[in-house]
């Protein structure tokens, strides 16, 4: 299979525009994506540069799910358009400004897997694995999780998610999406400082979550996204300036319930989900990460990564 | 007229084992849109130790569908347990309608069928106690206007639905299963005599299978929402087989139909099966319906052939693969019929502007 990088900008706009999208595999799921919008597009090129693609134009095959960024019709068409998302024809949230296309499409991505792919247990948590071992990372939007987890991938740690962890209740196995890493005001700036070569997109602003840009996922952490991996490390992240960096350990039970919390899903799961998360975080080691500054953070994860037995 | 996927499927679905990865795409968007992903999924073949006919890629959508659905009936049992709670004192019967009813009475429509809320009814003398007790356990109403209120309580058959506020579960609170202003009319009594009690909680009953397949039909017909209307169309079909199985010249539901008035819906509905989804509809028992026809009304056998052609555009699945134009109209046209069974013209036209006036004024939400 080929990877979007294959294509040219114009190729991709051309299969983007074509009756059936452009398709694209993001760890378990191929989206079929269309779209007119230009920075869906260039956003595409240029963040999902290593992802499978779909070759063949002509050919419909199977896709998980149809996705359609595009303007809304009225009088908004022409005066300061919009955006909508729509899944299969279904709209399931208002127009945004027309500069947030790609924002959109990546928020349309987050909302569709964690609404429909109950195959898994899914929490809204970062997950990057060390080898075969899995640190889980679930907390609530503003805790700077996806700023640790951007600055995790930079550092050696392969990217599975900032977003959305997907846990197999069968195996107990999390399973990567490797796909950019959303960073909101302070972080993309953080993330420069952190790493200057960072590749990030351009940035958004006025969304409803203020200034938005993208970081790259890393060539390998695509490649090995169909790896899954169990949880070693649950680390409850809280970005804190001010105060001293510092972690200290949590009782497997108080993991649970920050898992609990964070899961989408955990309704429709039931005792399946109760299960799968007990058994998830009983292999792990569990700990609170306040943290003021990312090198302080980083350095915190790889102590926990060093084998047992080593300072 | 073609039949979406879906609808063939349904009709017959060893059709499963034939099909490619385009044609599984497109009937699980399908499926998805119109709330059948979940009996699709239980009418897939089971998976074997032998190589699957259904592809790999499409399994983990049939298995978040079988995961929805059974949260869902449990989600239903727990509300049960709960309205038990707070009904029983009443000393009313409460008769459960519906998808509430396929599922506790494990009736052939309950098979993948999803539910976003609770019909029960209760007859109309206890409609005040009952409305009393739900809210001091917690329910409020969904519609505060007073208009709407109005509308729902004088002119239609129900309470305006209920919400609680902890759980966010919707009750719907019926005193009749068609509108009081519908040219329609039907006996509420007649429905309870002929009811079940649940064997575990006995307050709650639930229709006999005949009067749940009449009421499923006319409740789709005199519908203005179809978004449901292949899956309403498809439980009427299993359960048309299934009491056909019982019964061959249907004797029971016919003679059922008649006592409740309920010829019409029948008939319409059987037929509009019958061509969609394939339900067996003997000779004798077509003749039986079209007899009660002519001798009502003559030029309402034309009104009839016009509505059968719009209700067979506009209960097929509303997907975009399918849907077009003349399926638009074709909604439009039972829109409008919908509201004219449901309430008589000078009810209607106030009604309607009242709508429009605060679609215009409101802003969008």
């Amino acid at each position: 299979m080929n990877t979007l990088a294959a294509w040219s900008a114009a190729e991709v706009r051309d299969r983007l525009a074509s009756p059936h999208g452009l398709r694209l595999q993001t760890g378990p799921f191929s989206f079929a994506i269309r779209s007119p919008v230009r920075e869906v597009a260039d956003g595409l090129a240029l963040h999902y540069r290593h992802h499978p693609v779909g070759e063949d134009p002509q050919a419909s095959g199977f896709s998980d799910f149809h996705l359609a960024i595009g303007r809304p019709w009225g009088l908004r068409r022409f005066w300061r358009p919009q955006v909508e998302f729509r899944l299969d024809g279904q709209r399931p949230f208002e127009p945004l400004p027309g500069h947030q296309g790609y924002a959109l499409l990546e928020w349309g991505l987050n909302w569709t897997i964690s609404s429909h792919a109950h195959r898994f247990v899914i929490l809204h948590a970062a997950v990057l694995a060390r080898g075969d071992r899995a640190l889980l990372m679930p907390a609530p939007s503003g805790s700077g999780k996806s700023t640790l987890c951007a600055a995790l991938s930079l550092r050696g740690w392969r990217l599975l998610s900032d977003e959305l962890a997907l846990l197999d209740p069968v195996d107990g196995r999390l399973h990567g999406l490797a796909r950019p890493v959303s960073l909101k005001n302070a972080s993309i700036e953080a993330i420069r400082r952190f790493e200057p070569g960072a590749p990030i997109g351009p940035s958004v602003a006025d969304t409803a979550k203020g200034r938005v840009a993208y970081l790259s996922p890393p060539a390998d952490a695509v490649a090995q996204v169909r790896h899954p991996v169990r949880a070693a490390w649950v680390v409850l992240p809280r970005y804190q300036p001010g105060a001293p960096t510092e972690h200290r350990m949590l009782s497997r039970a108080e993991g649970f319930m920050e898992l609990q919390r964070q899961t989408f899903n955990y309704d429709l799961h039931g005792l399946v989900a109760f299960k799968a998360l007990g058994d998830a975080v009983a292999g792990c080691r569990v700990e609170a990460l306040r943290y003021r500054d990312l090198d302080e953070a980083v350095a915190v994860c790889e102590t926990l990564a060093r084998p047992a037995g080593s300072a | 007229m073609r039949r979406s996927l879906l609808a063939q499927v349904l009709a017959d679905p060893s059709r499963l084992v034939r099909l490619g990865p385009h044609e599984w795409d497109l009937l699980l968007r399908q499926a998805r849109w119109s709330d059948l992903l979940p009996r699709l999924a239980e009418l897939a073949p089971p998976q074997s130790t032998g190589p699957s006919v259904v592809p790999a890629a499409v399994r983990p959508h049939l298995e978040a569908a079988r995961a929805l659905q059974r949260a869902q009936r449990e989600d239903v049992e727990r509300e049960l347990v709960l309205l038990d709670e707070v009904l029983r004192p009443i000393g009313a019967p409460v008769l459960l309608l519906k998808g509430a009813a396929y599922l506790l009475d494990h009736a052939p429509a309950a098979l993948g069928r999803t539910l976003t809320d609770v019909d029960i009814l209760v007859p109309r003398e206890a409609l005040s106690a009952v409305e009393s007790a739900l809210l001091l356990a917690g329910w409020h109403t969904s519609h505060p206007d007073p208009h709407d209120q109005r509308y729902y309580r004088r002119w239609m058959h129900e309470l305006p639905p209920m919400v609680h506020g902890r759980r966010g579960t919707v009750l719907d609170v019926h005193h009749a299963i068609l509108p009081l202003t519908s040219r329609l009319q039907s006996d509420t009594q007649a429905l309870l005599d002929a009811s079940n009690a649940l064997p575990s909680r006995p307050l709650f009953r639930v229709p006999c299978r005949e009067d749940q397949v009449l009421h499923g039909l006319t409740h789709l017909l005199v519908n203005e929402d179809l978004r449901h209307g292949l899956r309403d169309l498809s439980d009427a079909d299993r359960m048309l087989r299934h009491l056909l199985d019982q019964d061959p010249q249907a004797t029971r539901l016919l003679e059922r139909a008649r006592t409740l008035g309920l010829t019409a819906p029948l008939r319409q509905g059987w037929a509009l099966a019958h061509e969609l989804l394939d339900t067996p509809l003997p000779a004798p028992v077509r003749h039986a319906l079209r007899a009660r026809a002519s001798a009502a009304n003559p030029m309402g056998g034309a009104i009839e052939a016009v509505c059968h052609h719009a209700w067979r555009q506009a209960l097929d699945t509303h997907h975009p693969s399918v849907a077009g134009a003349h399926c638009a109209a074709a909604r439009a046209l039972l829109f409008v019929r919908a509201h004219t069974l449901r309430l008589p013209l000078h009810l209607l036209v106030p009604h309607l502007s009242v709508k429009a006036w605060r679609r215009l004024v409101q802003p969008p939400s």
